[in-house]
């Protein structure tokens, strides 16, 4: 297991190697100097600024060594300063929103564990019964519906005629003078609808594919050998059949983790939480270099510890591998 | 060709989608024809009205008829989704069957750089570019597709691998057929099936995106009707009117269905495993 993840990891420092060549490419890919559309598309940028960006992206050197420098603050993390006005350095900026948006990804792949997988199991399971069809039905309408809309419905629906629950934000203005438990009880009512449309879009597929990785399993000559050994439904299903289904499904949920994360950019926006989604939408907006090439950086990074972790629990669940 | 509507015609959720994707097309094609008012047109004294006999999905905060703006919009889905995906094909295919074809270092180099892209958000990466570029339609369409080819390359060249040994392709080769010639008349017509299926899969996913990116603002520029930039004028509104955030979504939910519905169909009808079963 050791070599195949020493493989691994040499795998991915390749991949990040090829992330941090890929946006700095972007950068040069702007037509003219990123400085001359930095001019021309925002004319409240100011000179300082402008002779700031090219002093950092040292562009008057060749592109070789504009590289190499690139290279080099990106080891210590320095991504430059933000051109808004507050003018802090960007990797303290992202700092300081990393944890919400993990955070919410997080939770949301949790629920897709909790609520797809038993879906898919269920459906399989029961396959042609009322309940698989139901379900088929409901999980091609929620594979292609718009996380965006999912989330304005529930707006109009839990925020704006039920009014129970809060539509933008991750806490009350009154946050600071509730109690623990109201604390925790603040957040958590804010973060039900951001996490449950964070969730959906992957929702849906992965309980589609369990159940047809279940189906494929429950097929298997070592599940009748179970069954004829006259072991309870329950067991073969759960302890045989499940840990075999469950291998793919790891790795799409590993693939799932670039959908997850640019997803942020959209409910983070919608419901106005303070993540790195909505700090790429502003940049975006503002035509904040800085922050968007850290950020692009940033994700990709945490795409892939997403799909180490991914090839991780494959390597615990697989034995084929572990004892490689 | 016949073999393959036989078979098609037998799944009815397929032909329910591609009827449906016939529909789209009519609408996008008839919209002046069929929108009651032009998509631009301000009516002061009719703003954000709930759906009537005038206005049948009502009018948006400017007073626009939102039944109109939406027929307008399905214009502007169909064309991101064509665009994005020809070139998404087109880039898929060529980076496919060189790996496939040539193997050795250029498959290792090409589909490294496969999952490189694979690995960024690519809505980040979308809208990185976006802020480089600046927003609009042709951006958007360019964009999408330089960012979603890379299924494809796996694809064909995943087609190209097992293709390349067969006696055809060496029959070709020995009778001193170009490299070029059996890629393009010898190999690619045979795997050409998949690609297909997944194009059509594709366009659902591109339609989702655009309408995303134009919810937030970064795709296609108002005054230019789009579902997503209807539905950013619902949000904005979201607490008086409801109609101003249903409509669009639906028509989005609906478009995308009917195409992952053909999509699915046609990788049935297209499977020879699955032939006997049916």
């Amino acid at each position: 297991m050791l070599k195949y993840l020493l493989n691994r990891s040499i795998e991915f420092l390749i991949t990040l190697l090829g992330i941090i060549t890929l946006s700095f490419f972007i950068i040069h890919l702007a037509p003219g100097k990123p400085t001359d559309l930095l001019s021309e598309l925002n004319p409240k940028i100011t000179p300082e600024a402008r002779k700031k960006l090219e002093q950092y992206y040292g562009l008057d050197k060749p592109l070789h060594v504009q590289y190499l420098l690139w290279l080099k603050r990106l080891a210590r993390l320095d991504f430059g300063e933000s051109f808004s006005s507050d003018r802090r350095p960007v990797i303290v900026k992202i700092r300081e929103r990393l944890p919400i948006t993990v955070g919410i990804n997080l939770l949301s792949i949790l629920i897709i564990f909790l609520i797809g997988i038993p879906i898919g199991v269920s459906s399989a399971t029961r396959q042609y019964s009322t309940y698989d069809k139901v379900t088929t039905v409901v999980v091609f309408i929620g594979y292609a519906m718009p996380g965006f809309w999912l989330a304005l419905l529930l707006m109009l629906l839990f925020g704006v005629h039920l009014n129970w629950l809060p539509i933008s934000g991750i806490k009350s203005m009154n946050y600071d003078n509730l109690s623990v438990a109201g604390k925790v009880l603040d957040v958590g009512k804010h973060l039900l609808m951001p996490v449950f449309v964070a969730a959906f879009g992957s929702l849906a597929g992965i309980s589609r594919y369990m159940r047809s990785s279940m189906l494929e399993v429950i097929r298997q000559d070592y599940i009748t050998a179970a069954r004829a050994r006259g072991l309870p439904e329950s067991v073969v299903i759960y302890r045989h059949a499940l840990r075999n289904a469950l291998l793919p499904v790891i790795t799409l949920l590993g693939l799932s983790v670039p959908g997850l994360i640019g997803g942020s950019v959209i409910f983070e926006q919608i419901f106005s939480i303070p993540g790195m989604g909505q700090l790429f939408w502003l940049s975006v907006m503002q035509r904040d270099y800085p922050v968007i090439m850290g950020l692009l950086t940033i994700g990709g990074v945490l795409t892939l510890i997403g799909n180490m972790l991914a090839d991780f629990c494959y390597a615990l669940a697989d034995p084929r591998i572990r004892r490689q | 060709m016949f073999l393959l509507w036989q078979r098609l015609r037998k799944n009815p959720l397929a032909v329910a989608g591609g009827v449906m994707v016939l529909l789209l097309f009519l609408v996008a094609l008839f919209a002046p024809v069929l929108a009651p008012y032009e998509p631009d047109y301000i009516d002061r004294y009719h703003i954000l009205e709930p759906p009537s006999r005038e206005h049948l999905l009502g009018t948006d905060d400017i007073g626009r008829d939102v039944l109109s703006r939406m027929l307008y919009g399905a214009r502007v889905s169909l064309a991101v989704g064509f665009v994005a995906v020809a070139i998404a094909t087109v880039v898929g295919i060529a980076v496919g069957s060189l790996a496939g074809y040539y193997g050795g270092l250029i498959d290792r180099l090409l589909m490294r750089f496969v999952d490189i892209m694979l690995s960024i958000p690519s809505l980040f990466l979308i809208l990185s570019v976006i802020a480089f570029v600046g927003a609009s339609i042709w951006n958007i369409m360019v964009v999408i597709g330089l960012t979603s080819w890379m299924g494809v390359a796996r694809l064909v060249r995943a087609e190209f691998l097992s293709l390349k040994q067969r006696e055809f392709v060496l029959a070709a080769r020995a009778l001193g057929a170009s490299d070029l010639r059996i890629i393009l008349r010898h190999m690619l017509p045979n795997a050409l099936a998949p690609v297909i299926v997944n194009a059509v899969l594709m366009v659902a996913s591109a339609v989702l995106v655009e309408s995303s990116l134009s919810f937030l603002g970064l795709g296609v520029q108002p005054p230019q009707p789009s579902w997503g930039n209807i539905l950013t004028a619902g949000k904005a509104n979201i607490e008086i009117a409801w109609w101003l955030s249903l409509f669009p979504g639906l028509a989005i939910l609906i478009t995308v269905l009917s195409y992952n519905l053909l999509g699915e169909g046609l990788r049935d009808a297209l499977d020879p495993r699955l032939w006997q079963s049916r």
